[in-house]
C-alpha cells in the first residue's frame, strides 16, 4: 500500500494530472475529451493517463474503439485515508497541547485571566 | 469535533490549521520551550521526547530525540530562522531515519482568533518529489506503533 501512495502522490505533483482528476471527478471521459481543454498533445495526455493509471487513480474501459477513463474509488480511497491519518497524528499532538496551554499561566506582569 | 486541518497547497506545500482556546503567547511559549514541547510533541501513546533542544534565536539549534521505549526511535535537527513573539515561528527541520530527509521550510503562525488562537503552520518541502515522498512515507518508521492502532479507526 506504501509503495501506491508514494506513485499517487507522485502522480498529484502535477497541475495537468490534477486537472485531468478534477475533469473525471465530473464523469467518465474519453481521451479526446481529456485532450480538447489542454494546449498539449493527446500522446503527451495519454503518457500522464498512463501516470495516473500506474498510480491506481484511474482506470478504463472497453467501449468499441474507444477506451474512456474514470476515477479509481478504491485509489482515492486509499490517499483520503492516509491524510485522514496524518491529521489524526497531528491532532492527537494537538489535544495534548490543549492540556499543556490550560495549565500554563501567564507571565508575571500580566493581569491574571 | 474536528478543529484541525491538514491540506495540500500548490506543489510543495502542506499546511495545517488548529484553533485552540488559549492565547497566542501560550501557543508560542508551547512551540519553543522544551519543558513544554516535550510535553506534546510525541505523535503516538507510549512515545517520548528524551532530548529536547530548542534554541530559540535566529540561527539557534533545533533536535528533538523521540524513543518508544523498546529500542525504537529516530531525531530530528532544524533551525530557527525568524522569531516574532508571539506571533510567527520560521524554522527548517529535517528527520534523520537515519539517513536526513530533505529540508522541510516551516512556517508557523499564531494568530488572535476571538479568546483563543489560530494556529496556522506551512510547511514548504523543496520539490513536489520530496512532498509526495513526505506524505506517502516520510513518518513511517517513527509512526509505525501509530499505523497499527489507526488502522482500526479508519
Amino acid at each position: 500500500m506504501l509503495r501506491n501512495l508514494d506513485a499517487a502522490f507522485s502522480a498529484l505533483a502535477d497541475p495537468t494530472r490534477r486537472a485531468i482528476l478534477a475533469r473525471l471527478a465530473q464523469g467518465e471521459a474519453t481521451v479526446m475529451e481529456l485532450t480538447q481543454p489542454f494546449e498539449i498533445t493527446q500522446p503527451a495526455i495519454s503518457q500522464h493517463l498512463k501516470v495516473l493509471e500506474d498510480a491506481g487513480l484511474i482506470v478504463r474501459r472497453v467501449e468499441g474503439t474507444k477506451r474512456p477513463r474514470r476515477l479509481a474509488k478504491a485509489g482515492i480511497d486509499a490517499m483520503d485515508q492516509w491524510l485522514a491519518m496524518l491529521r489524526k497524528t497531528h491532532q492527537k499532538n494537538y489535544d495534548r497541547l490543549d492540556e499543556v496551554l490550560a495549565a500554563i499561566e501567564p507571565k508575571k506582569g500580566k493581569a491574571a485571566r | 469535533m474536528s478543529k484541525m486541518t491538514l491540506k495540500t497547497e500548490g506543489d510543495t506545500n502542506v499546511v495545517v490549521t488548529r484553533h485552540f482556546a488559549a492565547p497566542p503567547e501560550a501557543l508560542y511559549r508551547a512551540h519553543t520551550e522544551p519543558k513544554l514541547i516535550q510535553k506534546w510533541m510525541l505523535g503516538p501513546e507510549g512515545w517520548t521526547m528524551p532530548v529536547c533542544i530548542s534554541d530559540a534565536r535566529p540561527g539557534g539549534k533545533i533536535r528533538y530525540e523521540w524513543t518508544d521505549g523498546k529500542g525504537g526511535g529516530f531525531h530530528l535537527t532544524g533551525e530557527y530562522l525568524q522569531l516574532e513573539p508571539y506571533g510567527r515561528i520560521v524554522h527548517v527541520e529535517r528527520m534523520h531515519l537515519p539517513n536526513p530527509t530533505p529540508d522541510n521550510h516551516v512556517e508557523t503562525r499564531f494568530d488572535a482568533d476571538g479568546a483563543g488562537t489560530l494556529m496556522t503552520m506551512r510547511m514548504t518541502l523543496p520539490d513536489a518529489q520530496t512532498r509526495a515522498a513526505m506524505l506517502a512515507s516520510g513518518m513511517e518508521r517513527g509512526m509505525e506503533a501509530s499505523y497499527v492502532r489507526l488502522e482500526g479507526m479508519i
